[in-house]
């Protein structure tokens, strides 16, 4: 099972995140921000990839747990002191993986478009609870006023406060993210998982309770889509219900299909693309008016792709590296 | 409480619950017979909702609204069906899933483009204002009485068709085997393409019929979008008569709730739903896999 | 001199970007001493006043020390345009309401000239899709890349938390023009964040003291249980219950959900004198119409902050006559202000003004006593902050001042639909000021 892609591509990822490693050298606070929020994205859909693209589970409510995970932060960190990284980040990504483990040990029993609904169905649910009580602010949002510092025994290794810090923190995370889930699909899980997206009824009559497997899986996706929540209320400090809402399970599906469904990586061009993309519709000096429509052009924009661009953005580059291959012997 | 206001939210219920059943039943169909997921169905109903302030604007009345509302809502899914949905047959729900995400995106902006972002209002017609006296102060809105007529009528042709006529044989077998129906010289295309028309003027006509009393406005469709889908797991996907009683047990549910658990008043029918996939996985009236 | 190199210090180390800033609040704490923030909240006696501070301080000095340290950006470029970027929802729902605001914030900085302090200036208008999630990346872009003076914007609440708290801590000027959400004004209160809409406690307050003036004592709430809707009820309760008043039921319907029948037998059943409702846009015209249509209209008094039918009385029809509303504006008021701001909006935009117009024109005369009281120099933000305060804006709904908190302190208005139109019928509450709890900043 070919788990890693490529060499060449390997090497290209490196040198793109080499030259993020530079970017935080130019001091523009706004690219930074915006970077980091791509690469937060691009874990979320990197983890959403892990469930649609190698369990083949299509998850429609996935912006649930990343919500949590914010959510979490909010409600554990004392208001007026900052919260020590090594227990805050842990407490939240534990809470969107049992919200995981809750909503998959129902919804995994379901198949194919009853999965999409009913994932969906609960993330609603999520959104309303957050929405219309008054946990945490309720529709207005809430804060996070004091953003993690990492500390051991009293030595502050860093603060997410400041934004390099949480510059790298992202890069490095995505960078270790990617690499674990490599691991897992390549250890005898992963590849039970990749069987079942395959043929479940096959992996059923081989002996594999698929039920089991598939919840973990959705669990594992939950937990990454809660580091990466976690990462992305970090940015902002602030988390509002939105967060857990359809909209941001969509766009999650469009990152993950925009960069290419079964690639890992992927999904993390994905998510740079599109939130790159908004960046370019928006900009009055690159369209002119039409960036008052920005709206539509991200509509044709997202149809083209799913219609022309077969395989996404990672399909692609590992079809051209593979044709060039042939080419080369 | 007392019996008559319960009488009443029960009613309430029931007339809610056939609305979505409308709204539901195009989006239950579609699938169950293509294949597709259509997000999009959302938007139909805020389309047909449009169509009816335009239309009833320009010809004076809803009635004649309603009257061109579903060729108009026909052909325009027709269309759509031809150059858009056409292409997904073949590909993953994922795909249909953003596709029609896309399609969203873009009739909520040509919505705001066309008719601006405020409420708009359509005039109930003057044989059906007024309101059936139950008490000094508890009454019943007649123009409701007549939607839930309209929708009980829609759902009884619906099933009648589908059952008793050739057409609906056709259907019915499109959407076990199209293969085989094909290779029986029926053409499977025009199928397809009559199901998502009937399927986007259902949600335009509940739109049509909707507008007066829920007023026309953006996001309109997307907030019962969700609802659909619930109604539609509740009921099993394809099966028109699930996502019948689906509809009413979330009409009825969703007014209850809203009277004895105020608090939880908007994560009740999730609730249901995950009670109902609980003990059936496919839903109440599914096929299961 | 001590100030001078302090602050010299502080500014290196913020990087050039805050060179231009001269000095911000905390800059200036550090400058003063006194450990404490500075206090602006007049019945906390403790702690100093900001305008004693300034005083103390003697910013006069202090400003003129330090532009002599460092050029500010109008001394270096005095023909550099003013920058406002708007951060308003110019796609989705509220779409009008950003234009609405926009098209009259425009229309007050284009009188004298088109200028701001003798300088040209420059809008940077950017879609804040009325989505939380986006907000913060918005306000950067603003703050950060495009470089803005001024920030004036949202309409929407969630938005305004996300933005506002980037605001503080860029210590960027901002105007809010619409968005009511209560903390804005009360813990997140900040020295360089105004309002010049109202507080979403304020609409609604005046109505329990105009129901209860009128012997109706007992009343049954009924609102969309989301912030704006569980805060406006709250400003109604803190006059109708703490009068003597009896609130029988709450019914919370979940935004944005327009399906009110349940809630409409239940009222009917209740029987209260009146029926107190916070619905806007959609939600309002679909309440006001099922309650004609449910035969409840001449039965039972029904009544809301203003929101109920501002705007909307022509989709509402009949069914909104003889509604009674309070608001801090109403189209019909009778001043030579209100008369001229609706015949050059009319003659500009060719429709007629509404309540979020007014809101963006004050957002609008705001910017511009704060910029012409410093000759265009925005870098000078304490003075600029200071002219604000003091500012008396003649706006088209009366004349108002600011609270210590910066929001409004302004009448409200008993309002009647009559005709379609809501026509004054007086003053419920003079000059009300939100009670800004929580603001201590």
């Amino acid at each position: 099972m070919i788990v890693l892609p490529p060499r060449p591509i390997l090497i290209a990822l490196a040198l793109m995140v080499v030259a993020f490693a530079l970017i935080p050298m130019t001091g523009d606070k706004y690219w930074i921000k915006l970077i980091t929020r791509m690469f937060a994205l691009g874990i979320f859909a990197m983890s959403l990839d892990f469930l649609v693209g190698y369990t083949g589970l299509v998850s429609f409510g996935h912006a649930a747990f990343f919500g949590i995970a914010g959510y979490t932060l909010h409600l554990i960190s004392p208001e007026n002191q900052a919260p020590n990284l090594a227990w805050v980040l842990p407490v939240s990504v534990f809470a969107s993986a049992i919200m995981a483990l809750l909503i998959g040990a129902l919804s995994v029993r379901t198949h194919g478009i009853y999965f999409i609904m009913v994932t969906l169905a609960f993330a609603q649910m999520l959104f309303f609870l957050f929405h219309d009580s008054n946990i945490a602010g309720g529709s207005d949002g809430a804060f996070i006023y004091n953003k993690p510092v990492f500390t051991i025994l009293n030595w502050t290794v860093f603060d997410l406060g400041n934004r390099y810090a949480l510059y790298f923190l992202s890069l490095l995370s995505m960078m270790t993210l990617y690499l674990l889930l490599t691991v897992v699909l390549a250890s005898p899980f992963g590849a039970v998982i990749q069987g079942i997206k395959v043929n479940e009824h096959r992996m059923r009559a081989l002996g594999y309770n698929t039920y089991y497997y598939k919840l973990i899986s959705f669990v594992i996706a939950g937990a990454i889509g809660g580091y990466a929540g976690f990462l992305f209320a970090c940015i902002d400090g602030f988390v509002s219900p939105e967060l857990l809402g359809w909209r941001e399970s969509g766009l999650a599906l469009v990152m993950v299909i925009l960069g290419g469904v079964g690639t890992l990586f992927g999904p993390v061009l994905g998510a740079i693309t599109l939130l790159g993309a908004e960046e370019i519709f928006r900009d009055r000096s690159l369209v002119g008016p039409l960036a008052n429509y920005w709206q539509v052009l991200m509509g044709v924009f997202v149809i083209i792709v799913v219609l022309f661009l077969r395989g996404g953005l990672g399909g692609q580059l590992l079809q051209f590296v593979r044709r060039k291959k042939e080419q080369g012997l | 409480m007392d019996w008559l206001s319960l009488i009443i939210q029960i009613l309430n219920g029931i007339q809610y619950g056939l609305l979505l059943f409308l709204i539901a039943s195009g989006l239950t169909i579609v699938f169950g017979i293509m294949g597709i997921i259509n997000l999009a169905h959302g938007s139909f109903y805020m389309i047909g909702a449009y169509l009816a302030f335009t239309l009833s604007q320009l010809t004076g009345g809803l009635f004649t609204a309603i009257a061109l509302g579903i060729p108009l809502t026909l052909a325009f899914g027709f269309l759509l069906e031809r150059f858009v949905i056409r292409q997904l047959y073949h590909r993953d729900h994922l795909q249909q899933v953003l596709l029609t995400f896309g399609l969203i995106l873009i009739f909520n902006e040509l919505q705001q483009i066309l008719w601006g972002g405020e409420p708009k209002s359509v005039p109930v017609p003057e044989i059906l204002q007024g309101a059936v006296a139950l008490s000094d102060t508890l009454s019943y809105p007649i123009y409701r009485l007549f939607l839930s007529g309209v929708c009980l009528a829609m759902a009884a042709t619906m099933y009648v068709v589908i059952r008793y006529t050739r057409i609906g044989m056709q259907i019915r077998a499109s959407s076990s085997n199209q293969n085989m129906l094909n290779a029986l010289g029926v053409n499977v295309r025009l199928i397809n393409s009559l199901v998502f028309a009937c399927g986007v003027a259902l949600a335009g006509v509940a739109g049509i019929l909707a507008a007066p009393v829920e007023t026309v406005y953006p996001g309109m469709g997307e907030q019962i979008l969700i609802v659909s889908f619930v109604v539609v797991v509740i009921g099993g996907i394809g099966s028109i008569r699930g996502a019948f009683f689906g509809a009413l047990l979330i009409g009825v549910t969703d007014v209850l709730g809203q009277v004895f658990l105020p608090s939880a008043a908007s994560i009740v029918i999730y609730g249901v739903m995950a009670f109902v996939l609980l003990i059936r996985p496919s839903g109440l009236f599914g096929r299961s896999e | 001199m001590w100030d001078v190199l302090k602050v010299r210090a502080l500014v290196r180390e913020e990087g050039l970007k805050q060179s231009m800033r001269v000095f911000n609040w905390k800059e200036l704490k550090i400058l003063h001493g006194t450990g404490e923030y500075l206090m602006f909240d007049n019945r906390n006696k403790r702690n100093l006043t900001r305008r004693k501070a300034l005083s103390l301080l003697g910013v006069g000095a202090g400003s003129i020390a330090v532009q002599a340290a460092f050029p500010t950006r109008f001394a270096i470029g005095g023909d550099a345009k003013i920058k406002i970027g708007t951060l308003l929802p110019y796609s989705g729902t509220y779409t009008w309401l950003g234009e609405s605001i926009t098209n009259s914030f425009e229309q007050a900085l284009s009188s004298h000239g088109g200028k701001l302090g003798g300088r040209n200036f420059e809008l940077i208008k950017v879609d804040s899709e009325a989505k939380p999630p986006k907000a913060a990346g918005l306000t950067n872009k603003l703050i950060d890349q495009e470089k803005v003076d001024f920030i004036v914007g949202p309409v929407h609440s969630g938005v305004a938390m996300a933005m506002t708290k980037i605001a503080r801590e860029e210590n960027m000027m901002t105007v809010i023009p619409n968005a009511g959400a209560n903390q804005v004004t009360g813990p997140l209160c900040s020295p360089n964040v105004f309002r010049t809409s109202f507080s979403n406690w304020q609409p609604g307050h005046p109505m329990g003291k105009v129901l209860l003036e009128e012997g109706k004592n007992t009343a049954v709430l009924c609102y969309w249980s989301y912030g704006a809707g569980k805060q406006s009820a709250e400003g109604f309760k803190d006059s109708f219950v703490q009068g003597g008043g009896k609130v029988l039921k709450e019914i919370g319907i979940p935004f944005p959900k327009v399906e009110f029948q349940a809630a409409l037998t239940e009222i009917a059943a209740i029987k209260p004198d009146a029926v107190y409702v916070f619905f806007a846009g959609a939600g309002a015209v679909k309440f006001v119409k099922d309650w004609a249509a449910a035969g409840l209209k001449d039965k039972i008094e029904l009544v809301g902050p203003g929101f109920l039918t501002e705007g909307v009385t022509q989709a509402q029809g009949d069914a909104a006559e003889g509604i009674r509303t309070t608001l801090h504006y109403a189209d019909t008021l009778d001043n030579a202000a209100n008369r001229k701001f609706r015949a050059a909006y009319k003659r500009a935009f060719g429709k007629e003004a509404d309540v979020y117009g007014v809101q963006g024109f004050d957002a609008g005369q705001l910017i511009r006593a704060g910029v012409d009281s410093v000759r265009g120099d925005v870098s000078a933000q304490y003075d600029m902050i200071a002219a604000m305060e003091r500012a008396v804006i003649d706006s088209p709904r009366g004349k108002w001042v600011f609270s210590p908190a910066h929001n409004p302190v302004q009448n409200f208005y008993l309002r009647e639909v009559r005709g379609g139109v809501n026509e004054v019928v007086r003053i419920a509450m003079e000059n009300l000021a939100d009670p800004a709890r929580g603001c201590r900043a």
